[in-house]
């Protein structure tokens, strides 16, 4: 009994340290799922269809010309103060007797916006415009729109819209999603998002 | 010569190598979940653009993909460098968009039809005229719904 040789390791419970791996893995890991900035396209009028007269007042232009620089109701603009500048537009409120609105919190300038509900910014894109300039800039202006939203959502609902919308999206989610639909359109229809694209010129 | 004849000793034992094909599953299975099958392979180049408000897109089942930008290094010689569509695994013209929005609509049951959503996966490069053109295909098409498919970050970082 010189030298006694090494017990072997019981290797026995490996698979039970495999498969505690592999559940830890499996609950953890998420399927990257796409995301991205929804729109919907309008559907293809008519040619005969008169369009209707909006005033200029309650029309935010914002061009992007091919050098990807920002016109905004004929001002140049850098993108970062996009966002601020619609919000002042939709937000304005400058409406009177049937057309005010009771829930702006604007500057209600007679010579912008009457109503959120009357309010449309109008996007004009040149063919060379890049693509990346585009997104940009529909961020900024869904970004505008959403923080309208949520601060309204929060002030009735207490809750932000954007999170609402989410989770009413969500078919996991266990809440009341009728109660939430109706919220989600009471909001929507207090800032409607009237976004317009023109075709772009060449 | 006693049948109790002690072990070699010395020698270390051999390690167990019961468990490795536990630890190659585990890893089989962990490659298996983890992985996103692309369904197209990609013969552009597609650096998407930074955006954050954005939206899921959950069901992947109802979503047609519509890719643009310029082509891959390899496909250049043959295909220019100007921005171009890719549908499904073939570089495509902007009129076969109708054509490919009519056969992805033929495979759907018809109750999800309504809620068929366009992702339109463009490189950040491609100029505004080309996407216009294909959103004019899609109006023509009616295929209304669309999501432009974005990374998440700062816009700023687009520059």
């Amino acid at each position: 009994m010189a030298k006694r040789s090494a017990p072997e390791v019981n290797a026995g419970s490996m698979a039970d340290i495999a498969f505690l791996l592999l559940i830890f893995f499996l609950v953890t890991t998420t399927i990257e799922t796409d995301r991205g900035i929804s729109r919907k396209l309008p559907p293809i009028q008519d040619e005969n269809v008169e369009p209707p007269v909006i005033k200029q007042k309650n029309i935010f232009t914002v061009i992007v010309n091919r050098n990807n620089d920002l016109l905004v109701e004929d001002q140049v603009m850098q993108l970062t103060e996009l966002r601020k500048a619609a919000m002042d537009f939709l937000d304005n409120g400058a409406g009177q007797g049937e057309e005010a609105c009771n829930y702006c919190k604007g500057a209600k300038d007679p010579a912008s916006s009457d109503n959120p509900t009357k309010a449309i910014i109008s996007l004009v894109n040149d063919r060379q415009t890049e693509y990346r300039t585009y997104i940009s800039v529909q961020n900024e202006l869904v970004a505008a729109y959403n923080e309208l939203r949520n601060r309204e959502s929060q002030r009735l609902f207490g809750m932000d819209y954007t999170e609402m919308e989410a989770k009413y999206n969500d078919p996991n989610y266990r809440g009341n999603k009728d109660k939430m639909e109706k919220q989600i359109d009471q909001v929507k229809e207090m800032y409607p998002q009237k976004l317009s694209e023109a075709e772009p010129k060449s | 010569m006693s049948k109790f004849k002690k072990k070699k000793s010395g020698e270390l034992p051999a390690v167990n190598t019961a468990s490795l094909p536990d630890i190659v599953f585990m890893l089989l299975f962990f490659f298996m979940v983890a992985t996103v099958m692309r369904q197209n392979t990609l013969m552009i180049e597609n650096k998407l653009p930074f955006a954050d408000q954005v939206e899921k897109l959950d069901r992947k089942e109802l979503v047609m993909y519509i890719y643009a930008g310029k082509p891959s290094p390899r496909y250049q010689q043959k295909f220019g460098g100007e921005a171009r569509i890719q549908l499904n695994d073939k570089f495509a013209d902007v009129k076969d968009i109708q054509k490919f929005i009519y056969a992805e609509r033929e495979t759907k049951r018809e109750e999800l039809i309504p809620y068929l959503t366009t992702a339109l996966k463009v490189d950040v490069e491609t100029n505004m005229g080309l996407v216009s053109d294909i959103k004019q295909e899609l109006r023509k098409a009616e295929a209304l719904k669309i999501n432009y498919t974005t990374r998440i970050g700062d816009v700023g970082k687009n520059k």
